[in-house]
């Protein structure tokens, strides 16, 4: 941890893997995106449909992961107080954001053919806009403080504790949902997946896994870019 | 006195005083209740439907508006590090405030709900249960509430801001209530429901304190 | 270092280094206090006077230095080093709603140091009796400062830390603020006032401009932290 925290070295080793992971990227994308659109099988039940899911399932995975990033960054900078934790935290919300934005907008795609309307409050998709809220909340707080250490350890404290409500909420969505559930809705994702699905599923994943780095690298490039110039005017100014 | 009970004391003396500040959200509550029927029409059937959502949801929207009392006032009046500077532990601060904020904001609420209730035609049967919600409930939303005003202080737009924090984290006390509710309408069991809100209590009690004891002590450096 | 007498200094302050909001304020501050002295912060503003308050009441955390109390660091107890300490800020922490006793009242209570006699003898005082019972709401600002002085003054608190005490105050409340500092500094209590007007804090006191420690190459190991 601590072999990271010097700024100069960090953006050393950022710099030089960002073009590998940028190429890693696009080839996991173009892969996946050639498998999931052409050569996998067609669901059973769904059709061409189910194609959406290699969109659909990997933004949702990613999206939980930039959560899980943002929370642990966030305990780093409360416990260390190293400035880059906190911009790590606040370069995984936006992502982690359109991420879950990506989630709905294709589970919404799904949903038309599927349920026959834009929009059902499934467990799952309730869960993901709930998520999107905290990600809303989140970037809303950090972003309300002149100061922005103050408003980088108020956004550590909200996404440590909405990590601890994260599990409640959706055992709570899920409890709502069984409770309200039309019987005859089709669940997203069946029990089990054909390998030959399973292929263009991991893909994707690593693919959405990989552009998340990128654009975490790119973005704490210009947030840190962004306080250094804010330091230098302050210096600036005080000479 | 110790000073955890003084600060109880000095937040319920100071609602005393302004009493206006609670008697605000109190209307609110109270108006918001009322636009149902005025909107939906006042069919018996429907408002007894719905009555149980709208009850929690009006006492949720109500309590986001009486956060800003918590530590608004007190961090531009200088009373914040008074507050600190007592000694408490940020931690049994943050308690305090809740308890003082769950005396003058939940518990009234607790008492007119009953009475809306009637208003909106609620089935008999879920009054008691109505009630147990809200004594779970409320406090769970005393706490978050410390959680968010603890978070903003000093934010720009800081109303607005704690309600768009505090009201997802809110979300499984607003499930459980609503379905404890419909359940005893429906001549179901309702143990299980009130026994997860308490479980969220139990929670809150120890955990929401703690956060906004670290939340506190961010704002002030 | 300023060392203002000869008796061991009680409450000291080694080479304290502050930020705030990204900004260094001052480095390689050190201060030194033992019982009955009296420290006055001086300087232009943005040079820190309210900050090196508030570090040595431990609501704002350094980020290097130590502050000890009795050669015990006081982050090792925050609440007992918090109880030491009578602390006057920019605003007067008074509640308009409340009687100028009641506001009082209220702080000790909550500070733990409620005394009916010091409150009775605090507000005489500072002239107050008569407007004990009026709400604070009703006051001028120089009465409300008036107000904030007297729950200092009877929190029989043994370290002091005012922040421009004299704003608003007539010549005669000045006056009756140095005798109240006065008696405070003979009963072994500690003053530090920031103040750039002449308030006597009596003898033997000693000055400090905190914008006289700037931020140098020195400290620059900090930059990282603030960036």
């Amino acid at each position: 941890m601590h072999r990271f925290a010097n700024p100069t070295r960090f953006f050393r080793i950022a710099n030089a893997v960002l073009p590998v992971l940028a190429v890693v990227s696009a080839g996991l994308f173009a892969s996946g995106l050639y498998y999931a659109l052409f050569d996998s099988p067609a669901d059973y039940q769904q059709g061409d449909t189910v194609r959406i899911m290699y969109v659909h399932v990997p933004a949702a995975w990613a999206a939980m992961a930039c959560y899980a990033t943002m929370a642990l960054a966030g305990a780093s900078f409360l416990i260390w107080k190293h400035v880059l934790a906190d911009l790590a935290a606040r370069a995984a919300a936006p992502i982690g954001a359109g991420f879950t934005l990506i989630s709905l907008v294709t589970g919404s795609l799904w949903g038309q053919p599927m349920w026959g309307t834009w929009w059902v409050w499934d467990a799952r998709l309730t869960s993901v806009l709930i998520l999107f809220f905290l990600y809303l909340g989140y970037i809303a707080l950090v972003n309300a403080f002149d100061d922005p250490d103050r408003g980088g350890r108020a956004g550590a404290v909200l996404a440590l504790v909405g990590a601890v409500n994260v599990p409640i909420i959706k055992f709570s969505v899920d409890w709502w949902n069984t409770l309200h559930q039309p019987a005859s809705v089709l669940r997203m994702n069946g029990p089990s997946i054909a390998p030959e699905m399973l292929l263009p599923l991991l893909l994707m994943a690593g693919a959405y896994f990989s552009l998340f780095g990128v654009m975490m690298i790119l973005r704490l490039r210009s947030l840190y870019a962004g306080r250094r110039l804010r330091q230098l005017r302050l210096a600036a100014a005080s000479e | 006195m110790s000073p955890f009970l003084a600060v109880i004391a000095r937040d319920l003396r100071l609602a005393r005083r302004q009493g206006t500040d609670i008697a605000m959200t109190l209307a609110f509550f109270v108006v918001v209740v009322a636009l149902f029927p005025l909107g939906l029409g006042p069919t018996p059937d429907l408002l007894a439907r719905i009555a149980p959502a709208v009850l929690w949801i009006t006492a949720l929207l109500a309590a986001m508006l009486s956060f800003d009392r918590l530590f608004q006032q007190d961090s531009e009046d200088g009373g914040l590090d008074q507050l600190v500077l007592s000694g408490l532990p940020l931690a049994l601060l943050a308690l305090a405030k809740a308890c003082a904020h769950w005396l003058t904001t939940g518990l009234p609420m607790l008492v007119l709900a009953p009475v809306l209730a009637i208003s909106l035609n609620l089935a008999p049967d879920s009054y008691a249960t109505l009630v147990a919600t809200l004594a779970l409930g409320t406090p769970v939303v005393s706490l978050f509430g410390v959680v968010g005003a603890a978070l903003v202080v000093g934010a720009r737009r800081a109303g607005v801001l704690v309600a768009l924090i505090v009201l997802p984290l809110l979300i499984p006390v607003l499930i459980f209530a609503v379905s404890a509710i419909e359940a005893a309408g429906a001549g179901l069991p309702v143990r299980v429901h009130l026994l997860f809100l308490g479980a969220i209590l139990a929670g809150a009690i120890p955990l929401a304190p703690f956060a906004a004891g670290a939340a506190l002590r961010q704002a002030l450096d | 270092m300023a060392q203002l007498s000869p008796a061991p200094a009680r409450l000291t302050a080694t080479d304290i280094a502050v930020a705030r909001g990204g900004r260094p304020v001052f480095a390689g501050l050190s201060l030194a206090l033992a019982p009955g002295g009296a420290l006055r912060l001086a300087g232009p503003n943005g040079g820190g006077k309210s900050t090196v308050l508030r570090v040595v009441a431990g609501l704002l955390s350094p980020l290097k230095g130590r502050i000890s109390w009795d050669g015990t660091a006081i982050t090792d107890d925050p609440g007992a080093h918090a109880r030491r300490i009578a602390y006057l800020g920019h605003a007067d922490a008074l509640k308009s709603a409340l009687t100028a006793r009641e506001n009082a009242e209220a702080a000790l209570a909550v500070a733990g140091r409620a005394s009916p006699e010091a409150l009775d003898r605090a507000l005489a005082a500072l002239d107050l009796q008569r407007l004990a019972d009026l709400p604070a709401g009703w006051l001028s600002a120089g009465q409300r400062r008036r107000v904030a002085l007297a729950r200092v003054v009877a929190s029989g608190c043994p370290l002091w830390l005012l922040d421009e005490p004299t704003v608003g105050l007539d010549a005669a409340s000045v006056g009756a603020l140095e005798r109240a500092i006065a008696d405070h500094r003979t009963a072994g209590g500690m003053i530090i006032a920031a103040t750039h007007i002449a308030l006597d804090l009596g003898a033997g006191d000693a000055s400090l401009d905190p914008g006289a420690f700037p931020w140098t190459a020195a400290a620059s190991a900090f930059d990282e932290a603030l960036v």
